[in-house]
């Protein structure tokens, strides 16, 4: 066992220039840490009582014994902060958990806690009108996770040695009065008579941003200072050398990660109410937060970087039991969606992620896929009726088509650079939509069917298997989405495939290359357009593919499903909001991103009209705190945190004697 | 007139005259608008020679090396390498032959040092879209040779233990020697370094000295343009002296170093009285 002095000691030894490991709360070490333990335990444990008497609350939180939705949130959280601070001491079995040494995991879980258990507690009191309404657990969770997040403050954490924040600018302190003074004075009239009867309707009716903007402000400020008291900060420490396993134990290790995270999926996906999905982002945030602090993610993507065929084979495994693991054929529709958006953002990460190649029409792209299948699909509405290729023929033409519209677009385009590169792509964008629209046989020649789209495309069947219907195999049941999710799996696989054998070969480095600097790249003997041309058709081409799928999988496509931008995925903002959001040049950043995409506007959809502006401040955030990307590639890792690169992190070999005994 | 300026009878004892040319640029003139930043200038690099180009800031060294290049086209003038015109394209010049470094450093920031020189390995290998994607033996093998290439080409140019660091994060010194290494990828018959040892310490001039020495000895022809007088007067075989777009000498180091319109361009007109053949400091 570690004793606080050693602890200390270590702090000591890994202080360097910008950080330092110190307590925020002066504590002594033990209580604190059992402070955290029992935080955590008592988070845990009031999963298991009331929070609240009436079942009014979504998720009925009142029965003892059973867990029910936000209380299973904090049982995680609760498990999860007292195990990482077990771990962090270097309990027996659990150091796997905490190999960084770092305090700040405890700190994120304890925090991941705190912010379920009183966003819990917060909506009931408000949702059912009163601190009335809470029963014993919900005071126990309350009381435990801030118990556990005051001992975290009492661990040795590592924080930034000073926090340099620009001070707030004078003139807005004055906009936060003068919008208090406003508020009041517009509220009971007296400030009425400066402003003119004809605009008085702009005041009157928008008081709420008289408080919202004092709010944003002192919100700030808040942020500052307590930045500024708490000033954690990342340091990526290096992991010392993992005590090696044998290899069907670090498989398994694997495996078992994958079958996790298809729960936590699955449990993402099903959320049957907002609160609960608000709960989960938080969770997942803080938790994910934890993990990466603590090293875990580290130890896990050195397991999958040497397992890596075994990796891919995992989250495939998982992506394809998902539909069996569902009941419902609605979230099963998700999923499908997710892998259409998923897909067609790997592809515009071909563009964008490794040419740099800002293209902000890609959706044509799909659109165009789409189109040509569905019009040699046999369906009713498609101007040739009679034609009814296989599908796969269906496909390939699809992907045909897309990469001839991508050389002729591209041709033209490519020769320019940078912001107008981004506006002719948007302009053609737009042009093929518009276009899809008029060719209706009235405003242009007959092919699309206008505005209506064509609707009714025939269900795929394949080798006698009809994805239109249900479909029994022993006990596992695999309804028609299921069928389609399966079948746009494939595609996704194709289009993985290709994207990681591209990226690291001799045209996948001129990509980057082009991307980094355009004239030393053509210094080095690589023709600049050609590269670029085939970056831009190779994306189109896979949009082609997806779109082709997705036409069998939506049955019906019209016009207006290829916007820029629009609330639903894909559009062509959201695909590249995926792709910047996941970790450019990565397969798996535009996979995660384009789900969470997909998913947070789907589920948000309670908050109505304010729906876009928390999906926009969720994004804000996500880029302020991860700028590469939620996944980034091993290149932006070194690039936005330059800290220390793997060769000169050396690996720390007195693991036992670090670690206690 | 430059025939008239030049005195071109090269008192160097390595490469013998009658070594077959490289690159030959005849009446190179290159204009922006109204400015002539390149006045006719003739140069000869030949087969195993070390050729430096001075001159003071703003002769027209770096655009002369961007119309070798072909990231300017000439206005008036050839350029030649082993007898062929060169084509008007940087990536085609590369392919020829001629690969370069930059002034100011400019190299895949983002990727690794392994990867830069993979990147100069483009014009030699030729696997394109679809090898990449069916991963077929021939792809494997190119592969596993241009990557023991480019490994073989770090460790000649001292970089064999940062293989995997990234460009950005080496220190200057090295990311200098990572340009050469990333231009000697493209198997070249010619190398132009662009100021390569501007803003070394003494030391590292040294070994950028050595490696240029051991670039000559591969049998590549290298020309250079410098600032740095003595590294310029050890390396060379030959220098020419650019002032103003024009070529006004070239020759050996004392042929240069006694020339008054040198003395002039890089000190200023001599005040009265004092001779400008003086010693110019080196």
């Amino acid at each position: 066992m570690t004793t606080p002095e050693s602890t200390a000691a270590e702090g000591t030894a890994r202080e360097s220039a910008t950080h330092e490991t110190s307590r925020v709360l002066p504590l002594p070490a033990n209580p604190a840490l059992g402070a955290v333990v029992a935080g955590g335990v008592l988070a845990a444990a009031s999963s298991a009582m009331s929070w609240t008497w009436t079942a009014d609350f979504p998720g009925d939180l009142t029965y003892y014994g059973s867990p029910a939705g936000l209380q299973w949130l904090a049982l995680a959280g609760g498990v999860l902060t007292a195990l990482l601070a077990l771990a962090w001491r270097g309990l027996r079995g659990l150091r796997w958990l905490n190999p960084s040494g770092s305090a700040n995991g405890v700190l994120f879980a304890a925090l991941g806690t705190l912010a379920v258990c009183w966003y819990a507690v917060v909506a009931i009191a408000v949702e059912l009108d009163g601190l009335v309404n809470l029963d014993p657990g919900g005071w126990l969770a309350a009381v435990g996770s801030l118990l556990a997040v005051l001992g975290a403050l009492g661990l040795p954490l590592d924080r930034r040695r000073a926090v340099r924040h620009a001070e707030l600018h004078w003139g807005l302190y004055a906009a936060l009065v003068l919008s208090v003074v406003l508020r009041v004075g517009l509220d009971q009239g007296w400030a009425l008579h400066a402003v003119p009867p004809g605009i008085r309707p702009i005041f009157t009716e928008n008081l709420w941003f008289f408080v919202a903007l004092p709010a944003v402000i002192a919100a700030l400020r808040l942020w500052r200072l307590l930045d500024g008291w708490l000033r954690i900060g990342r340091i990526e420490r290096p992991l010392p050398a993992a005590r090696t396993l044998p290899a069907w134990a670090e498989i398994l290790v694997v495996t078992a990660v994958f079958a996790v995270g298809l729960g936590m999926v699955e449990f993402g996906v099903s959320t049957e109410y907002g609160e609960l999905f608000i709960g989960f982002l938080l969770l997942t945030a803080f938790g994910t937060a934890a993990l990466l602090a603590s090293g875990a993610v580290g130890r896990l993507r050195e397991l999958t970087a040497r397992h890596r065929a075994v990796t891919t084979g995992a989250a495939f495994a998982a992506a394809g039991a998902f539909p069996f693991t569902q009941s419902s054929e609605t979230y099963v529709l998700i999923g499908t969606n997710i892998l259409i958006f998923a897909t067609v953002a790997l592809g515009l990460n071909v563009v964008v992620g490794l040419a740099g190649l800002l293209d902000l029409g890609y959706v044509a792209f799909l659109g165009v896929g789409a189109y040509a299948a569905a019009l040699v699909s046999g369906s009713r509405f498609s101007v040739f009726r009679d034609l009814h290729l296989p599908f796969p023929v269906a496909v390939l033409i699809g992907a045909l088509a897309a990469l001839v519209f991508g050389v002729v677009i591209g041709a033209p385009t490519l020769r320019l650079r940078g912001d107008y590169l981004a506006i002719v792509t948007l302009g053609f964008g737009e042009i093929f939509r518009i276009a899809m629209n008029n060719l209706d046989g009235k405003s242009g020649p007959s092919l699309t069917n206008g505005p209506n789209g064509i609707a009714a495309i025939p269900d795929v069947s394949l080798f006698g298997f009809d994805f239109g219907e249900a479909h029994d195999f022993g006990a596992l049941h695999l309804g028609k989405n299921g069928n389609y999710l399966l079948l746009m799996l494939v595609a996704t696989a194709v289009v993985v495939t290709v994207f990681a054998r591209v990226a690291n070969s001799r045209i996948g480095r001129a990509w980057v290359a082009i991307r980094e600097d355009e004239t030393a790249a053509e210094a080095m003997g690589i023709n600049g357009f050609r590269v670029k041309l085939i970056a831009f058709a190779l994306g189109a081409t896979l949009a082609g593919l997806a779109g082709a799928v997705q036409a069998h999988v939506s049955g019906a496509i019209s016009p207006d499903q290829y916007l820029f931008s629009g609330p639903t995925p894909p559009n062509s903002a959201f695909l590249l909001a995926a792709v910047i959001l996941g970790g450019m040049g990565t397969i798996s950043g535009p996979l995660v991103g384009a789900a969470l995409l997909f998913l947070i506007p789907a589920k948000l959809e309670f908050l109505q009209q304010y729906q876009l502006l928390a999906f926009g401040t969720a994004l804000v955030l996500l880029m302020r705190f991860r700028p590469e990307g939620l996944i980034a590639s091993r290149r932006q890792r070194l690039e936005f945190h330059e800290a220390q690169l793997p060769a000169q992190a050396a690996p720390i070999d007195d693991v036992p004697t670090k670690t206690g005994a | 007139m430059s025939a008239v300026t030049t005195d071109t009878a090269p008192a160097a004892p390595a490469p013998a005259p009658t070594a077959a040319p490289v690159l030959e640029a005849s009446g190179v003139v290159m204009r922006f608008g109204g400015l002539t930043a390149v006045n006719d200038v003739d140069l000869t690099v030949r087969q195993g020679e070390i050729v430096g180009l001075i001159g003071p800031n703003g002769a027209g060294k770096t655009t002369f090396f961007n119309c070798l290049t072909g990231l300017y086209v000439p206005t008036e003038g050839t350029v030649r390498y082993r007898g062929q015109v060169l084509p008007p394209k940087p990536h085609l010049v590369t392919r020829a032959g001629i690969a370069r470094t930059f002034q100011n450093i400019r190299l895949f920031a983002n990727m690794t040092a392994l990867e830069n020189v993979l990147v100069g390995r483009h014009t030699r290998t030729k696997e394109g879209l679809f090898s990449a994607i069916l991963r077929g033996p021939g792809y494997r093998r190119a592969e596993a040779e241009s990557r023991e290439r480019a490994r073989e080409l770090l460790e000649f140019c001292g970089l064999g233990a940062k293989a995997d660091h990234l460009a950005r994060n080496l220190p200057y010194g090295e990311q200098r020697k990572l340009e050469i290494a990333r231009a000697l990828a493209s198997e070249p018959g010619l190398l132009l370094l662009d100021e390569p040892t501007a803003g070394m310490n003494p030391q590292e001039t040294r070994a950028a000295e050595e490696l240029v020495f051991a670039i000559r000895d591969l049998g590549i022809a290298v020309l250079v343009i410098e600032h740095d007088m003595k590294f310029i007067f050890n390396l060379c075989d030959r220098t020419a002296v650019l002032v103003q777009g024009r070529k006004i000498v070239e020759g050996d180091r004392e042929t240069v170093q006694n020339d008054e319109r040198v003395v002039t361009a890089y000190l200023g007109a001599p005040l009265e009285g004092t001779t400008a053949a003086q010693e110019d400091g080196q």
